[in-house]
């Protein structure tokens, strides 16, 4: 039941993005295509589950005075691994990702859950608590693929979703969708509808 | 050379590290509730940025660059290291920024207490690695040019940090739609002075 909850709740009530307000950054640059923040996605999961593991396993041991370079080192050690896996079974997306998937080391939801969870948690659950924010992160990212890639080039996963016709009847792609600030924007309304739903998350 | 003024002012307003490029998002959203607060971690971050861009600056000219290590002898000059890039500016910005962690904490508890965990993040914040590595990429000549521009891109962060907790302050007395409230709210206002900033892009001074 617990182990559970440790993986739901960072899909709604502890959202890394719209609740935690942690690893904003990618999710306004990689988010332009649906695909690139799949792939973003799954590397942020993988890393933030080995890292919170291994910084679980050695809470004890870890100085707190140097515990911040110790924990960018294991991060930066991951992401080379991912980055190496990417390069070696899905090298076309690897090389659109390239810079990004360097950026995880700077992504503030791996250190944001080493220093709030792992930390003081058994490695088991904090593998589970990176699962599950690696899930949450990946929930909103690949909305904001979705809806950025549709408004914004009228296809899906780089296939045209919206018909010819359209087009030839003068609909226009919406090329604010690709800027940078509509992205904050469409966040800006995602939090809106999920705390609309979701009332206990409103802020006083 | 450029004219260092000129380049200051560039990095603040045209090239600003918020509403340009959006490094460092995560803790200028999180932090920017009270003017007091963003303007102590405003400070934090133009005094980490302007140490660790000139550190980074040395030893990417003495150490990564290809031939940098032409001082060590003739031997060395078609060395290039420039692989270790990322690791060593990420070592150097994580150590300068726990030692600011641990003068804070001696010196001033009760900003240590109101930045909370976003002090330990200031190392992970992307602003200052980005600063790092966009030093890299445009390859500064001087010390003097890199300092500058370390200080005008912490100084446009900390600007942008404070004009939002400015607004956000005003807007408690507003009526905003409940779930609106507080972050979705910020994030809206941030998109609308990106939006407002893409009007300085055209500028040169």
């Amino acid at each position: 039941m617990k182990n559970l909850k440790l993986l739901i709740s960072p899909l709604n009530d502890e959202n890394p993005i719209t609740v935690q307000v942690l690893g904003i950054c990618s999710a306004l640059a990689v988010t332009v295509q649906m695909k690139p923040a799949i792939v973003m996605a799954l590397s942020v999961t993988v890393v933030t589950a080995f890292s919170n593991l291994i910084i679980s396993f050695g809470r004890n041991t870890i100085p707190p005075r140097i515990r911040i370079i110790i924990q960018l080192v294991v991060v930066a050690f991951l992401v080379i691994v991912v980055d190496q896996i990417l390069k070696a079974y899905v090298y076309d997306v690897s090389k659109k990702l390239s810079v990004f998937v360097g950026l995880i080391i700077t992504n503030c939801i791996l250190m944001g859950r080493l220093e709030a969870f792992a930390m003081s948690n058994k490695p088991f659950d904090s593998f589970l608590d990176g699962i599950g924010n690696g899930a949450g992160y990946g929930l909103i990212l690949i909305t904001l693929g979705v809806i950025r890639e549709l408004f914004g080039s009228g296809s899906l996963m780089g296939y045209q979703i919206v018909p010819q016709q359209f087009y030839n009847a003068g609909y226009i792609d919406n090329g604010m969708m690709i800027l940078p600030p509509m992205a904050l924007i469409t966040v800006g309304i995602i939090i809106w509808i999920q705390r609309g739903f979701n009332r206990k998350l409103i802020e006083k | 050379m450029e004219n260092l003024f000129s380049l200051f002012i560039r990095n603040v307003f045209t090239e600003n590290m918020i509403f340009a490029y959006f490094l460092g998002m995560c803790s200028y959203l999180a932090v920017s509730k009270t003017v007091k607060t963003s303007v102590g971690l405003g400070i934090a971050v133009i005094f980490v940025i302007t140490v660790t861009v000139p550190v980074n600056w040395l030893l990417e000219n003495y150490l990564l660059k290809a031939g940098a290590l032409k001082w060590l002898g003739p031997a060395y000059e078609s060395v290039d290291l420039g692989f270790l890039s990322f690791l060593l500016f990420i070592a150097v910005i994580a150590a300068i920024v726990q030692l600011i962690e641990m003068v804070v904490e001696k010196s001033a508890p009760a900003l240590y207490n109101a930045l909370g965990i976003f002090l330990p993040l200031i190392a992970v914040n992307c602003a200052v690695l980005g600063a790092a590595l966009f030093m890299q990429e445009r390859e500064y000549g001087t010390i003097a040019e890199a300092t500058v521009y370390g200080f005008g891109a912490g100084f446009g962060w900390a600007l942008a940090i404070v004009v939002l907790a400015a607004i956000r302050e005003k807007l408690k007395y507003s009526n905003v739609p409940a779930p609106l409230r507080g972050l979705g709210l910020a994030f809206i206002l941030t998109g609308l002075l990106a939006i407002a900033f893409m009007g300085f892009s055209g500028i040169k001074i």
